[in-house]
């Protein structure tokens, strides 16, 4: 099984130090996101991985062999490299591109030499990489997209259980940058090595087991999604606010950027009133930064409900289709009053759920995220609309992306 | 075989039949013209197959004595100059490289028209031959160094490093070329590219080296399709790029100085050849580089039949130039059409 090992890799380059005292090791079968701002390192790194660049201090090892003691062919035929941007002066026909994949096992200096296991790992490589029907096409006539697997299938082609890649999604559309990190993941599942430095925060989190965060050349974390993307670090190494979730639909670590509207203070207790699923995005939202949420009355069975449920949030609810009981509106007057501050959503109001109106005069501060106004949302007459008019002067107006923001400013006006 | 090196044989095989047909054309081709047929039995006297004695003398001696070893000549130049261009354009990525791009044909110049003019008293031919060549290969390997930094050397750097040389030796050549007085008019004959005059004495250095150099490259030919996709590409593929470029540069340019040295600066033949020959054959250097060796000595040929035929003899690079400029002209305009 083939092993990775950087051990205390430092890399100058000119004045400044592109690497410094990187240490980390990996196995075959292991899908690695390289991360980090621009100028972290991450290219630096995979060129020193291929030995196209050689470290001041440290070194690398394959199976425990130092690169230095190999000669640039043998390397080749440990790791591959898909390079960012390939040169393109020259058109080369597809399936020629991906013999030059065959280069570290032919015999130098002989031009025409193939062994027949040269033809078919290219047969292989074209097909993994799909590209059978457009193997005698020019590389330069093909879109961005479809060098990129042409490059991809040059290095399937040299057959190494170790592959790098430099932002193998970058200048793709969505569906190719899918196509691209499942290719690699299947090759990871079959035992090679994947070290893959990509962009997306969030690609890279759904598809690598394991990430390495540079930051100035310095591994700053290094193990699965979950615990290298956390606020704290991402605040530190990209110095951008973020909330860091889980994924709805694939369950993988999911991180946004927010409006910066920084404080370290501990997070604050939010109240959130909704209903018929108006709330479904905003409970994701205070849950993924990180603010302790309560939600009610909700109805059994609503999306809201099953959202609250999902994200571990127990809301107050009463029985489909029924009023709200004294009971349940007591129990979450007594939520909104525990709270630093209360959402309401574009929910509309009839008599069963007036109450929901109702406790949000125990309120300290209310938000609406409301479209529509309120006589369009009005089911339950004159005793609401007064309700809402005692409110009014209190309600501050946010859209879903700028909630954050406008709860981190009511709370910290709030603490002032 | 597979699909693409038997394309590679079917074009190395016309374009030598090509290159029969020119040869024996242009040896008939002069101020006394000679019939094809009659070309090629004195041809077949002087390996032997045809008994002398059925000839004219005199045709015979002008064939053997003037006209083959001045084709014979073009066609190595030819070679060399198509070979070199090839390389210098895969090797800079950048299909309007040619041979001279490092400065390799400014430093043979110098040498020559310094010893014209200064009228070093060497064996003459000889003493011109071997100052240009020395000042060729001195002026490449100038130019590696300057553009060498840290172990590696940058195809722009050594590109742009070629181009500020070229222009500090084009000063250095119009001063002497000033000085030169009475022997301007050779002087200028000289950096116009020639093949008047060839004996066969001129022939027997560059009958050995040319060969020889243009085997060697052709060796390369796969390293060089790898590194047009890029350095890090090639060496992620097992190249040792600086190595490889080394070797690669120092093939050229011993070829461009060997032909430079004997025949003068020669334009268009290196640029042209081998970008017409892309166009054709495609990118593979396996297939471009014997392709267009004969498609470069062919050219040279007709260039200098063409140049001998006029009525006060040309220099070659005269011809080299007007023809192949308007057909260099067609080609970028074509080249939107085309996926180069």
């Amino acid at each position: 099984m083939t092993t990775l090992a950087l051990d205390g890799l430092s890399v100058l380059r000119g004045e400044t130090t592109a690497l410094q005292g990187v240490s980390a090791t990996a196995s075959a079968g292991e899908f690695i996101g390289l991360i980090g701002p621009n100028g972290a390192g991450k290219t630096t790194l995979l060129r020193t991985i291929q030995g196209t660049l050689a470290p001041t201090a440290g070194s690398v090892q394959i199976d425990a062999v130092p690169l230095g003691a190999r000669s640039t062919r043998a390397i080749a035929q440990q790791v591959a490299t898909v390079p960012q941007a390939p040169a393109m002066e020259f058109s080369f026909p597809v399936r020629s591109v991906v013999e030059m994949g065959r280069t570290p096992y032919r015999r130098p200096l002989r031009p025409w030499r193939g062994h027949r296991s040269d033809a078919a790992a290219v047969d292989a490589a074209l097909e993994r990489a799909d590209l059978q029907a457009l193997a005698e096409r020019p590389i330069r006539s093909l879109s961005g997209g479809q060098q990129q697997r042409v490059i991809i299938a040059r290095a399937l082609a040299q057959q190494t259980p170790i592959i790098l890649l430099d932002e193998p999604t970058a200048n793709l559309d969505i569906a190719y940058q899918v196509d691209t990190l499942n290719l690699v993941g299947g090759l990871v599942a079959e035992g090679r090595l994947a070290v893959a430095a990509i962009h997306d925060l969030n690609l890279a989190a759904q598809y690598c087991d394991r990430l390495w965060l540079l930051d100035g050349g310095r591994l700053i974390a290094d193990g699965p999604p979950a615990t290298v993307l956390t606020r704290e670090t991402l605040r530190a190494v990209y110095g951008a606010n973020t909330v860091v979730s889980q994924h709805p639909v694939t369950g993988a670590t999911y991180v946004t950027a927010v409006a910066d509207t920084a404080s370290d203070d501990p997070l604050a207790r939010v109240h959130v009133v909704g209903g018929g699923g108006t709330t479904a995005g905003i409970l994701h939202l205070l849950d993924a930064a990180g603010y302790e949420v309560t939600t009610g009355v909700l109805h059994e069975g609503d999306t809201d409900t099953a959202v609250a449920r999902q994200l571990g949030i127990e809301p107050i609810t009463v029985d489909p289709y029924t009023p709200i009981g004294a009971a349940a509106a007591r129990r979450a007057r007594s939520a909104v009053e525990a709270a630093d501050v209360c959402i309401i959503g574009d929910i509309e109001v009839g008599s069963g759920n007036l109450p929901n109106l109702q406790i949000l005069e125990a309120a300290p501060a209310v938000i609406s995220t409301a479209e529509r106004p309120f006589t369009e949302r009005n089911f339950a007459g004159a005793p609401a609309a007064r309700v809402w008019e005692g409110l009014s002067d209190r309600i501050i107006r946010a859209d879903p992306p700028g909630l954050i923001g406008a709860v981190e400013t009511v709370t910290r006006d709030r603490s002032l | 075989m597979t699909v693409r090196s038997l394309a590679a044989l079917r074009w190395s095989v016309a374009l030598s039949a090509l290159l029969g047909v020119v040869v024996v054309a242009a040896v008939g081709v002069g101020p006394v013209p000679i019939a094809p047929a009659t070309t090629v039995a004195i041809l077949g006297s002087l390996v032997g197959v045809v008994d002398p004695a059925t000839l004219a003398p005199s045709e015979r001696l002008i064939i053997a004595e003037i006209r083959l070893p001045r084709v014979l000549l073009a066609g190595l130049v030819g070679i060399a100059l198509a070979t070199a261009g090839a390389v210098m354009q895969g090797f800079f990525r950048n299909p309007l490289a040619d041979p001279s791009i490092i400065g390799v044909s400014s430093g043979a110049a110098v040498g020559a028209v310094a010893v014209i003019v200064v009228g070093v008293s060497l064996p003459w031919g000889l003493g011109l031959q071997a100052a240009a060549f020395t000042a060729a290969v001195a002026t490449g390997f100038t130019v590696y160094l300057i553009a060498r930094r840290g172990g590696r050397t940058p195809v722009a750097t050594l590109l742009l490093a070629g181009v500020a040389i070229q222009a500090f030796l084009g000063a250095v050549i119009s001063f002497m070329t000033l000085l030169s007085g009475w022997d301007m008019r050779r002087v200028l004959y000289w950096l116009m590219g020639h093949l008047g005059g060839t004996g066969w004495g001129d022939l027997s250095a560059i009958a050995v080296v040319v060969p020889v150099l243009v085997t060697a490259t052709y060796l390369h030919a796969h390293a060089l399709n790898v590194l047009t996709l890029g350095e890090p590409s090639a060496q992620a593929v097992g190249i040792a790029v600086e190595r490889t470029k080394q070797r690669l540069l120092v093939l050229a340019s011993v070829l461009t100085a060997v032909a430079v040295a004997v025949t003068g600066v020669i334009g268009f033949v290196g640029l042209i050849v081998p970008h017409g020959m892309r166009l054709v054959v495609g990118a593979d250097h396996r297939v471009l580089l014997p392709t267009s060796a004969l498609a470069g000595a062919s050219f040279l040929i007709i260039a200098d039949a063409i140049a001998r035929s006029a009525a006060a003899e040309l220099p070659v690079g005269i011809v080299t130039a007007a023809v192949g400029a308007p057909f260099f002209l067609y080609l970028l305009r074509r080249e939107g059409a085309v996926e180069l």
